[in-house]
């Protein structure tokens, strides 16, 4: 208990990711394999099976302090966390336990599953006995069900694979599964790597940017495949060689296991035959096209179990649409022409409306498919997809020799002149320096909000964009300095959707700055109204 | 405020801040008023207990050097050696003022009053003010960059209440500091500056006494170090410090621990340490809410202030029958001391924030420098 409350401080003690991996990688290097399996386990986010309700622990706490409630009370809305209270207000710790996180899950938080309150109340008392105020602390946190320490299961799985020397994707795999807190589990993650894993991604295959014609530089329509350019989460879909034993896995192209967040993908993919890997694209799908992205954007980093407890709205839902195929019955297939694969995706019978091949845009001609582009906006789509037919699958951004390959041929984004009217300290690097800015647009005489977009500017530009905000600053609030309204960028952005969150009534996806307009003045901005006819295309 | 006679009380909240009342047109003086007034008894020259523009000060010997460079070199500043009384008089009377040492900073002063004539019948009762206040059952001294706290006997006590929650248990500071050293070692071994926050006067010089200089350099702000000579006049020992001017902000620069005013965080001044950890010294370090929100590495429990302990120990030790609390968690304490101490308890409002001040005060010191 005491390593483990070291590491819970460690890891609440730095706000740097770097920092919280080598902590952690420190516990699962030196802990045991019991130890290190409870570690992961309620770090991982899992809970206790039945968590100890607050009433019990609130009168225990007035038992033993003698404090009125009012003022256990009055401390909480100070403290604002519960158990950290308790630990705060219970009376002078002794000089902590030395047992194992081991024993003290065995012995303080297992019975009191099983246990009533009599004999709950007797364990939790034991068991603060012996503890400091810090393991008290954690121990509140396990028992009331969730440590809650700003750690992913994604970076336990980094942590214990820099602990053990095993490939992450290797570890996130045997993770995928069942976790358990038990030696042979946490044996079974951390087993030598013996070739067993075809759960870890491939490298993706990824496309260029297509600025000319098409015509000039692609030659023979003939030999392209054509498809929509979807904006979602370019993802791959791995069904291992037994479906029943390793659950299928769903990877981003950050080497991100994202299959929690997308359940009804994964549940779809058992009705594939094992061995499958896909390549594709996560999206939120509405009638015959895709849904706005704001729609996927719930989905994003949120945990569900099941797609019952996930935001639903009507007609809409989550899909993949698969537009390749790497491994077909456990053999990898990157080597054929995509052609074939084509084939072979289309024999897979994809267990649709949630997973499906998506369909080729048929139009013959080079000039027939540019107009076809410019309905994109319409279609909620990016643009266009060109491969060719005759090409294998690459890695990442390798252009092929033989002129084949993939391209995408995007429609520019939308741009608007716009105004800053505040700014906010960016992080990281550029911490201290003025480079979050909000943009407004005219409407009727006035400055509407509706933008926020970090730096797109160089740094020379983010130097003396930084110190005019310092010179103009008309207000202060927290961080956020109001500027006065003068200074003018352009900005692009990928779609207008409307909204009732932003005052302006409109939301802006991916917005960024193009250009810093020095030629323009506030007046010359765009108006509001500008922005609402971009949304009603 | 309740008193069981129809005299009005010696001391009462005004809304230029505490008056002492003795039956005049105006009061005889003022205690750390926020408005300018004739005369102001200081308890201590922190930002919120002593401005600038009083005609003339009164505060103990060892706080009149900090006092000074803090209401400038023309404030006309009168001092006593605590345990001193001297005589304050008016047109409507005369009080007996006594100062004696609150624990705070350097220079803090209870301030004990006595009526000793009035033309009017006058409250007969012995008060003691505390100001803010440190004191700790188990410590011999918490503090060693100023007096020890000395318990005095009194019928109304007026006392600070910035930690009256009896979450506030202060750990040994020793252990603190020892703590705060092997971070600050940790730092250095891996190429970072550490910065540790401290309110300019009190807090900064008591980190700075905590510190082994055998670790590292050591800088401070310029904030901090206008107010050092005040310390070693007074015979208070501080390691040797470098002020982080431009040129020596290189030889600090992932070895050393610079301590900064609290408004310093975020700032180019910040950055120009290159790689940096942030620490912040505060007695709200102790809840992990506070420690999170503005996102320190690391959080110093070391209090200027008395915690839960502390204050029910003062209390105790005034042997006062009746109570008046002022900021912080003032409505707890009292009602706390009411209910189970059977006190007079009552609520003083003021505007000082005790050590709320040190967290939130944001000022642009550094910025641009």
């Amino acid at each position: 208990m005491r390593a483990f409350t070291e590491l819970y401080d460690a890891i609440d003690s730095t706000t740097a990711t770097s920092e919280k991996l080598t902590a952690m990688a420190d516990y699962f290097e030196s802990a045991s394999p019991n130890d290190a399996a409870i570690a992961a386990y309620f770090l991982s986010g899992q809970r206790v099976l039945r968590t100890v309700p607050t009433k019990l622990l609130y009168g225990l706490t007035l038992e033993i302090t003698g404090l009125p409630g009012w003022l256990v009370d009055a401390s909480y809305a100070q403290v604002g966390d519960f158990s950290e209270t308790i630990a705060l207000l219970l009376p002078d710790p002794g000089k902590g336990s030395d047992a194992s996180l081991t024993e003290i899950y065995e012995r303080s938080i297992v019975p009191l599953a099983t246990s009533d309150d009599a004999a709950r109340r007797a364990i939790i008392l034991d068991a603060w006995r012996e503890m400091d105020a810090r393991q008290r602390y954690v121990y509140q946190k396990l028992i009331r069900g969730g440590l809650r320490v700003g750690v992913q299961k994604k970076m336990v799985v980094r942590a214990i694979a820099m602990a053990h020397d095993l490939e992450p994707a290797i570890v996130a795999a045997r993770m995928s599964g069942r976790m358990d807190p038990t030696p042979e589990w946490y044996e079974s993650v951390t087993s030598e790597d013996a070739g067993e894993d075809i759960a870890r991604p491939l490298p993706f295959y990824l496309a260029h940017q297509l600025d000319d014609k098409p015509e000039d530089t692609l030659g023979n329509r003939g030999e392209w495949l054509a498809e929509w350019k979807y904006d979602g989460i370019r993802a791959q879909l791995i069904v291992p060689h037994d479906p029943h034993h390793n659950p299928p896995m769903l990877w981003s192209r950050g080497e991100e296991d994202v299959g929690e967040q997308f359940p009804e993908i994964l549940a779809a993919a058992r009705a594939l035959p094992g061995g499958t890997v896909l390549d594709g694209e996560v999206l939120g799908w509405e009638g015959d096209r895709p849904a706005p992205f704001a729609f996927l954007q719930t989905r994003l980093n949120r945990k569900a179990k099941t797609a019952g407890q996930l935001p639903m709205f009507d007609e809409r839902r989550i899909v993949l649409r698969a537009f390749d195929v790497l491994r077909f019955e456990g053999k990898d297939v990157r080597g054929v022409t995509l052609r074939e694969r084509r084939n072979i995706l289309a024999y897979l019978e994809l267990p649709a409306p949630t997973i499906a091949a998506t369909k080729p845009v048929e139009e013959t001609t080079w000039e027939g498919l540019a107009s076809l582009r410019e309905t994109s906006r319409e279609r909620r789509v990016e643009g266009l997809m060109l491969k060719h037919m005759g090409g294998v699958y690459g890695i990442g951004r390798t252009k092929p020799g033989d002129g084949t390959g993939w391209w995408k041929w995007k429609i520019g984004p939308m741009t608007l002149d716009a105004v800053l009217v505040m700014a906010q300290h960016g992080s990281g690097r550029r911490a201290g320096l003025y480079t979050d800015y909000t943009f407004a647009l005219w409407h009727d005489g006035e400055l509407v909000n509706f933008a926020k977009a970090y730096s797109g500017l160089t740094n020379e530009e983010i130097e003396r964009v930084d110190n005019w905000i310092r010179r103009n600053t008309v207000r202060r609030a927290g961080p956020v300095r109001e500027v006065k309204p003068e200074l003018v960028f352009e900005l692009g952005f990928e779609g207008v959707q409307v909204s009732t969150r932003h005052k302006s009534g409109l939301a802006v996806r991916f917005p960024r700055i193009l250009k810093w307009r020095e030629d323009k003045t506030a007046d010359e901005a765009d108006e509001l109204a500008s922005l609402r006819r971009l949304a009603q295309q | 405020m309740p008193h069981p006679s129809t005299t009005p009380p010696l001391v009462s909240a005004a809304p230029g801040g505490l008056a002492i009342d003795v039956g005049g047109r105006e009061p005889l003086a003022m205690i750390d008023p926020w408005r300018p007034a004739p005369l102001a008894i200081i308890t201590h020259a922190h930002a919120d207990h002593a401005y600038r523009g009083s005609e003339r000060y009164l505060c103990s010997k060892p706080g009149k050097g900090v006092l000074q460079t803090r209401m400038g070199k023309d404030a006309a500043i009168e001092s006593h050696a605590y345990g001193q009384p001297f005589r304050v008089e008016g047109e409507a009377g005369a009080v007996e003022v006594t100062f004696f040492p609150a624990g705070h900073v350097l220079g803090s002063a209870q301030v004990r009053l006595r009526v000793l004539e009035s033309k009017q019948p006058a409250d007969d009762r012995t008060w003691v003010v505390t100001g803010d206040c440190n004191f700790s059952a188990r410590e011999a001294n918490p503090n060693p960059t100023c007096a020890r706290f000395q318990p005095v006997a009194c019928d109304v006590l007026l006392i600070e209440s910035t930690f009256g929650l009896p979450i506030y248990r202060w750990p040994d500071p020793r252990e603190e500091f020892e703590k705060l050293n092997n971070w600050w070692r940790m730092n250095a071994a891996n190429g970072r500056t550490s910065i540790v926050m401290a309110y300019g006067l009190g807090k900064a010089q008591r980190v700075l006494a905590g510190l082994d200089p055998s670790i590292g350099p050591i800088g401070v702000h310029g904030a901090i170090e206008t107010l050092i000579p005040n310390y070693e006049a007074e015979g208070v020992e501080l390691p040797e410090v470098v002020h982080t001017t431009q040129k020596a902000r290189k030889g600090l620069r992932g070895v050393a621990m610079v301590i900064a005013p609290p408004g310093i965080l975020g700032s180019p001044w910040l950055r120009s340490f290159g790689s940096t950890r942030t620490s912040m010294a505060s007695g709200f370090m102790l809840v992990r809410g506070r420690r999170r929100w503005r996102s320190f590495d690391h959080g110093c429990v070391i209090s200027d202030h008395a915690d839960w302990p502390g204050l029910l120990g003062i209390v105790e030790a005034s042997g006062a029958k009746s109570v008046g609390v002022t900021h912080g968690s003032s409505e707890p304490l009292a009602r706390y001391l009411a209910q189970t101490r059977g006190l007079e308890t009552f609520v003083v409002p003021t505007r000082y924030r005790g050590e709320a001040e040190e967290e939130t005060a944001s000022n642009d010191a550094g910025e641009g420098d």
